[in-house]
């Protein structure tokens, strides 16, 4: 039977991953490498880099990050943040990643989508959604986007969730999925950070209205959110940041407390 | 250094697919020197060759055509040298794929079907094409009957799979390892010197480098074998 994932997620800043602190056994948290290392060893199923380095000139060093990492961890490597164009994705790919995230450029032309998916695969192309309930349905004009579909009850946000789109996030993952995404990493804008769980509702809504596999992102505070994203949010793939980077909960814990509540996962 | 020291060609044919890297990453993580090229002189005198795969068997097969690939590939697949494939480079060993129009190298009999959809899990979700993720594979026979390039591996273990298309071998003899995703799945062909995986060992973890490991000796045993 095919396993439920498990997939630390990494924040890279100018070739550093932040937020990796409290590992006694680490010797160097910020070194993406040791830190994938660490993941693999404890059992991740796959990692995502995410790219936060706001200059483009830094972003080069994230191909470098690439490059190392998948000489050393030989694991799924997924790598989003600044991807504007096939060729950001093939540079990514090159350099060893399998799966390239997109967010705002595809939000901004969904044929970046197609043109991917169309060069790569589907299989690489991951598209990446901030979305949060929706509060304001009346975009400002001035956007250029119109508002909000009255029956939409969550919106995309773009540009790390500083901008509201009027998107339907469900149409919008129907769209994406059209048109080659192979994969969503849905991220709850709402739930993020908070720790009182995954946007359950959202997540099963996205992931029966569409074909592909669907990470849910955004709200793990516990072992069970892990176990509800899953069975009640009908992810394939649960996805956590500094709740692992802070040693809260560690992979293997997940993982174990999942198998015994009878969730299909690969063990170490 | 005596001659029989030196390490064998491994030569990953370089279909221009995205995860070429991976599988030369791979095998250097094992202690392979191996030369990723798309020149088919270089398959004559490999001692070893790979051929990954990802996207769709037509663009694979366009590759090998244009290329000058495929008579050189199926050339070296008679040598009895070792040759291993990986998930549409697996694919192309067939006659013929739904996926496309363009017929495979027809070195394995049988097809390439698309994966069923519609299926139900045991968790009551629905299943996903691609079949993408970790899934468990069972090696046929017992430990001592499978292809050397297996060895050591516990049954059971999980390989990482992304593919939305799956081998079906006319004869059952081909079938190295199964998996099951609503429907029994070939997760391996082995037949002499030719195996193929419908998984991507290059990113499998530890059970997936034991692959490249075990592929190595292989490559190192034919070297000694041949005389060199």
């Amino acid at each position: 039977m095919l396993t439920r994932r498990v997939i630390p997620c990494l924040d890279v800043d100018g070739g550093r991953v932040v937020k990796g602190v409290s590992f006694v056994d680490i010797r160097d948290a910020g070194d993406p490498a040791e830190l994938a290392a660490y993941y693999n060893a404890e059992g991740a199923d796959e990692l995502v880099f995410l790219d936060i380095t706001a200059s483009s000139d830094a972003r080069e060093t994230m191909i470098d990050v690439v490059e190392k990492v998948s000489s050393e961890v030989f694991i799924p490597l997924t790598v989003g943040g600044g991807i504007r164009s096939v060729d950001d994705m093939r540079k990514m790919l090159e350099a060893g990643a399998d799966k390239v995230s997109i967010n705002s450029a595809a939000v901004a032309s969904p044929k970046l989508i197609e043109d991917c998916a169309r060069e790569f695969g589907s299989q690489c192309v991951v598209l990446a959604m901030d979305v949060k309930r929706v509060d304001d349905p009346i975009i400002s004009e001035i956007e250029g986007y119109g508002s909000v579909p009255a029956e939409a009850m969550w919106q995309i946000y773009t540009h790390g969730g500083r901008r509201p789109t009027a998107l339907d996030a469900v149409k919008w993952a129907r769209l994406a999925t059209e048109n080659g995404a192979g994969e969503l990493l849905v991220t709850s804008m709402d739930a993020d950070g908070q720790k009182t769980g995954y946007d359950n509702e959202l997540l099963s809504v996205i992931s029966d209205s569409v074909t592909v596999p669907v990470i849910a992102s955004g709200g793990a505070g516990a072992l069970d959110h892990f176990y509800d994203a899953l069975v009640v949010g009908k992810s394939d793939a649960v996805l956590a940041a500094s709740l692992f980077h802070f040693d809260e909960l560690r992979v293997a814990e997940v993982k174990s407390y999942l198998a015994e509540r009878g969730i299909p996962v690969r063990e170490v | 250094m005596p001659e029989n020291s030196r390490k064998p060609r491994i030569v990953v044919v370089n279909t221009r697919a995205a995860n070429v890297h991976s599988v030369e990453k791979a095998l250097r993580r094992v202690g392979a020197d191996p030369l990723v090229t798309g020149d088919p002189a270089e398959l004559a005198s490999a001692d070893a060759v790979v051929l990954p795969g990802v996207g769709t068997s037509d663009s694979v097969m366009r590759a090998l055509n244009t290329m000058g690939l495929a008579e050189p590939v199926k050339a070296f697949a008679a040598s009895g040298k070792p040759f291993l494939c990986i998930c549409v480079g697996l694919q192309v060993l067939f006659e013929s794929s739904e996926e496309g129009e363009l017929s495979g190298l027809g070195l394995v009999e049988g097809n390439v079907r698309l994966i069923p959809t519609g299926m139900k899990d045991e968790l009551g979700a629905s299943m996903k094409v691609p079949h993408m993720g970790w899934n468990e594979v069972a090696f046929t026979g017992s430990e001592s009957q499978r292809h050397p390039v297996f060895a050591g591996i516990p049954q059971g273990s999980h390989f990482y799979f992304v593919h939305s298309y799956r081998c079906v071998p006319d004869k059952e003899s081909d079938v190295a390892a199964t998996t099951n995703y609503g429907v029994n799945i070939c997760a391996a062909v082995a037949r002499g010197n030719v195996v193929g995986t419908q998984f991507h060992p290059e990113k499998s973890g530890d059970v997936g480098l034991k692959i490249y490991e075990n592929f190595l000796e292989l490559a190192t045993a034919s070297l000694t074998e041949s005389g060199y």
